[in-house]
């Protein structure tokens, strides 16, 4: 991952450069118009959180079960990556609604799942901040219980009618169901994943170097 | 072994409870309180609003739930019985299931009171169908119940413990409490929409067999230190 830092800043940072003018010059859908237009950011930020929900789901169970302190450094990267694109696809979503829907916020079944997730992995993070000694275990269990729950949120529009999109959106779209749009989309969410890995990278080094500065802590005083 | 240990786990609760009765009365006076506080915020001019009677049932099940689990694992914590119970050469998914099936006890108690009370004060025809209730209420309080047991049980050695609670427990049940309310709100239509019900006590399931499956595999790791 160190060799590939690097070279994946720069692709990352090429992808955002150019994916806003590839966004700006794409087809205006035909009934929504510009606003639709919000999909390029809202649609990749889900995306990246599911990133950061994979990570930490797995380096949770691995430190759990294997009790290996590194996984619990990915596992934290990995849960505040959600929490930060989630919390844009929050964001984006309602700005979107407001035109499409006509109201910032349904209570369908995808938007308030999504709402719930987001709130685990909050709920991660106060556990590991309050909880005090041992807290990382019962974060570990919380971060379980969230990627079992993810899913679930994922194929909610396919089993429920709801006004959210379904999940067959994004296949067609990358299938040519809208003209000239597959290629901005394709590399946009290519961007926002690139870039919740590398701040899971960033992040996980800090964690990281944070255990190292606490073994030491614990050698001094002994 | 196993579903000796799980039983005697149980036999032990029950003894201790059955000393004070602390944890079954206030679970039911809060229970019953939170109905109350509830009527407060959904009754319009001697009438409750509609659709209102299943979401206060389910809503009063949660909180009151969530205060029992707070009290029978804060007895635990007293003279470290939990520790006791774990150096007992025993399985530990069994000292899980005989602590879960405590609570359902208690949780089944506490609706036992909660169903009629709010059928009577809320003119609800929760009795229109008693099979597909108590199916959608077996389901949700399992559902809400296995993971209440595994968090509380965890949080016993953590700080902060009684706001970690339902700050872990509110958002990974939620799914539970939803399809709860929403299969008891079919069942309060005239007729009762079966198949919604159905549908409801399926999704139920599914969360139960995920959560009990996911409980039992993470509670021997995650009570060792």
């Amino acid at each position: 991952m160190k060799r590939l830092f690097v070279p994946l800043v720069v692709v990352t940072g090429v992808l955002f450069a150019i994916v806003p003018f590839l966004i700006a010059n794409a087809p205006y859908e035909s009934t929504m118009g510009l606003i639709q237009k919000i999909f390029y950011f809202h649609v990749p930020s889900w995306m990246a959180m599911y990133t950061g929900i994979g990570v930490c789901g797995v380096a949770s169970g691995i430190y759990l079960f294997r009790n290996n302190r590194r996984a619990d450094g990915y596992a934290v990267a990995g849960a505040e990556v959600a929490v930060l694109f989630g919390l844009m696809g929050l964001v984006s979503g309602p700005l979107w609604g407001r035109k499409a829907w006509g109201v910032w916020w349904q209570w369908d079944v995808r938007l308030t799942t999504a709402l719930l997730l987001e709130l685990i992995f909050i709920a991660y993070i106060m556990v590991r901040k309050y909880g005090g000694p041992g807290s990382e275990k019962l974060a570990a269990a919380t971060a379980l219980f969230g990627t079992a729950t993810a899913p679930f949120v994922y194929k909610s529009v396919d089993i429920w009618r709801t006004v959210h999109p379904k999940t067959s959106v994004v296949p067609e779209l990358l299938a040519g169901s809208m003209p000239g749009a597959a290629l901005p989309f394709g590399l946009s969410a290519l961007a926002f994943v690139l870039l919740a890995i590398l701040f899971i990278t960033v992040r996980t080094g800090l964690a990281h170097r944070q255990a190292a500065l606490d073994d030491l802590y614990l050698e001094l005083e002994d | 072994m196993f579903l000796r240990t799980a039983w005697l786990v149980l036999r032990k609760d029950f003894a201790i409870e059955a000393r004070s009765w602390e944890v079954l009365t206030t679970t039911l006076f809060f229970a019953a309180s939170c109905v109350l506080v509830f009527a407060f915020a959904f009754v319009k001019e001697g009438r409750a609003v509609e659709d209102a009677a299943s979401g206060i049932l389910w809503i009063a099940v949660a909180f009151s739930g969530t205060l029992a689990l707070g009290r029978t694992f804060e007895r635990e914590r007293y003279s470290e019985t939990l520790r006791a119970l774990l150096l007992a050469p025993a399985p530990r998914p069994a000292l899980y299931i005989g602590k879960l099936l405590g609570m359902l006890a208690i949780l089944g108690v506490a609706e036992a009171l909660l169903v009629p009370m709010v059928a009577f004060m809320f003119q609800a025809t929760l009795f229109a169908r008693p099979l597909l209730l108590l199916g959608l209420l077996a389901g949700g309080t399992i559902g809400f119940a296995a993971v209440g047991t595994l968090f509380a049980a965890m949080l016993v050695r953590a700080r902060s413990r009684d706001v970690l609670l339902p700050i872990l427990l509110y958002p990974i049940t939620i799914p539970v409490i939803i399809a709860g309310v929403r299969g008891t709100a079919a069942l309060l239509e005239s007729p009762p929409d079966e198949p919604i019900a159905l549908m409801w006590i399926g999704i139920l399931a599914a969360f139960d067999v995920v959560f009990v499956t996911l409980a039992l595999w993470t509670f021997e790791p995650l009570m060792t230190e």
